[in-house]
């Protein structure tokens, strides 16, 4: 079984949270970069498991510039097999989506695990996107995954819950929390990345459908009311009459 | 020319999230001065979609086939932008819920259109040009999107609108689309009882600082007084104290209520990103350092097991009025 997991390079969460231009670009001072936690910490183990179990491989594909050689060399050390990089600025999801279904055309995946969203743009779209791009079934909110005879047992969030459906491969599934649990690249992994495969190839053309005309910080801290813990009466009193939310 | 707006239907009812995104709906073609159009998916009864026009939907197309009941992304995704060619609709809305979210991004594709996911203001438009808020960065900070694309996709953050409802009744005319389902539904798993968190227009939230699950009478009583539902912190869901659909921030579910009472939660960024959204936030915890009083409306500094029974009087009393 081929696998294919997409992996996108985010901001720690730690981050401090600012822009430039005019509030038009993200700044980078002294900004962290990591691999998105949904795409590490459940498609990608999730899909290595797969391969432990049935065998075949894990690929994984990033869109972005040399400078995530890191965030890559890491997902190679968690278990994948081989590495892409299309070189290019990741800066629409259409456009993303658009470099990871032309690679996927090419190579005949029969599972495409991505995260559910990244931690940035918190966008959820990357993956139906390329489902709909590869003319694929997707299932999001994916919280179990197992693939018995060429069909996945899935169980997806829903409102208040959870659906368990099945589904024929080929597939993209978007993976959240509960899918799998993280792992610790250990030294004998770290060692093999360094010689696994990282084919580089340029992007092809794709428009960007999309573009942020500026940003906004919100404009200052709340003052927080604080009401006395004896006078519980006037907390009430304040949602009602003056939050009108009760 | 119109808007499509895409509605879900779940045992019979609306779904709340659908009724925000077809106001929306409403609201977009009022500015563009054109038709608001729904489109429901799967078995309904025509009294339940007419009352669509309440938010200002003139006509709902309705696919009234059985085995669009259940949701699949690629049947659903194919019938929706089928159903904006039929309505000659270029923008078309939806909820950024569980399914949407799935869903919108492939319809965009379809659509060859620019996309917003998570909206949470109304697109304010500049010839064929629209300017729609969302949030970024788990919530610290907002981001304008610009979509200049004859199409224009746009998911509605649940909670972002309060939907003001008129008198109007929606048509309902039957439209007719060959989709193919290949998700079959082996079992749902709902809590019944409850308020689905997500749904939920109030929350009270627990955390640690409730010292064990034998405390949680304190959050449960709150919710029921006020007909809200109860969420935790990632702590408590990680010891079992509570289960895990109940725990909300990054790495759980992320809500938007117009009011949400934490209970003994710290609020740790990564809780504050799943619920900074909420229109009013109350804090009670005994630590006056304690970062959630930074992100709160109101708060009190003090003890839950002494604050909490008096809270419940208070509200006891409020709705005997």
């Amino acid at each position: 079984m081929k696998i294919l997991v997409p992996i996108a390079k985010v901001p720690d969460t730690t981050s401090k949270i600012a822009f430039v231009d005019n509030n038009t670009k993200f700044s980078q001072e002294g900004v962290t970069y990591i691999m998105n936690p949904t795409d590490e910490w459940y498609a990608l183990v999730r899909a290595v498991e797969l391969k432990e179990k049935n065998g075949g491989e894990v690929v994984v594909i990033h869109v972005g510039g040399a400078d995530s050689e890191q965030i890559i060399r890491k997902a190679l050390a968690i278990g994948a097999d081989k590495a892409v990089r299309v070189d290019a600025d990741p800066t629409d999801a259409f456009f993303v989506a658009s470099q990871i279904a032309a690679h996927a055309k090419t190579e005949g995946y029969d599972l495409i695990i991505a995260g559910k969203e990244t931690i940035d743009y918190n966008s959820y779209e990357v993956g139906g996107m390329v489902a709909e791009l590869l003319d694929l079934q997707s299932v999001a909110l994916v919280q179990k995954l197992d693939i018995e005879g060429g069909v996945a047992t899935i169980v997806r969030e829903i409102e208040g819950g959870t659906e368990t459906v099945e589904v024929k491969l080929p597939l993209v599934v978007c993976a959240q929390k509960e899918l799998a649990e993280a792992r610790i690249p250990n030294m004998k992994g770290i060692m093999a990345a360094r010689t696994k495969p990282l084919t580089v190839v340029p992007a092809t053309d794709a428009p960007k459908l999309t573009t942020i005309a500026n940003y906004v910080l919100p404009e200052k801290a709340k003052e927080v009311k604080l009401i006395d813990k004896d006078n519980v009466a006037e907390l009430v009193r304040l949602l009602h009459e003056e939050a009108k939310v009760i | 020319m119109s808007v499509l707006s895409f509605v879900e239907v779940s045992e019979g009812k609306i779904k709340k999230a659908s009724v925000e995104a077809a106001y929306y709906g409403s609201k977009v073609a009022e500015g563009l001065g054109t038709d608001s159009v729904a489109l429901v998916l799967g078995e309904a009864s025509n009294d339940e979609l007419a009352s669509l026009g309440a938010v200002g939907v003139k006509k709902v197309l309705h696919v009234a086939d059985a085995k669009l009941n259940n949701f699949d992304a690629k049947a659903y995704a194919k019938a929706v932008s089928e159903a904006a060619a039929a309505a000659s609709a270029n923008v078309v809305v939806l909820s950024f819920n569980q399914n949407g979210k799935l869903l919108a991004p492939r319809v965009a594709v379809r659509l060859n259109a620019g996309y917003v996911p998570g909206a949470v203001a109304l697109p304010e438009f500049n010839g064929g040009t629209a300017v729609v808020k969302k949030n970024v960065f788990s919530g610290k900070a907002s981001a304008n999107y610009q979509l200049a694309t004859e199409n224009k996709v746009i998911a509605v953050n649940p909670n972002s609108l309060s939907p003001v409802r008129g008198t109007g009744t929606a048509t309902v005319e039957a439209l007719s689309l060959s989709v193919e389902v290949t998700t079959t539904v082996k079992a749902v798993n709902k809590v019944t009882g409850t308020i689905p968190l997500t749904e939920a227009e109030l929350v009270v939230s627990g955390g640690r600082g409730l010292k064990g699950p034998e405390n949680w009478w304190m959050v449960e009583n709150l919710a029921t007084e006020l007909g809200a539902a109860t969420a935790c912190s990632r702590a408590v869901a990680d010891v079992d104290w509570r289960p895990h659909h109940e725990h909300v921030g990054q790495t759980g579910l992320t809500i938007r209520p117009n009011l949400y009472i934490a209970v003994g939660v710290s609020g740790a960024i990564q809780h504050l990103a799943g619920v900074n959204g909420s229109k009013v936030i109350v804090v009670i915890n005994t630590d006056p350092e304690a970062p959630f009083f930074k992100a709160a409306d109101y708060g009190i500094v003090g003890d839950a097991f002494e604050v909490m029974p008096k809270l419940i009087e208070e509200v006891k009393k409020l709705k005997a009025h």
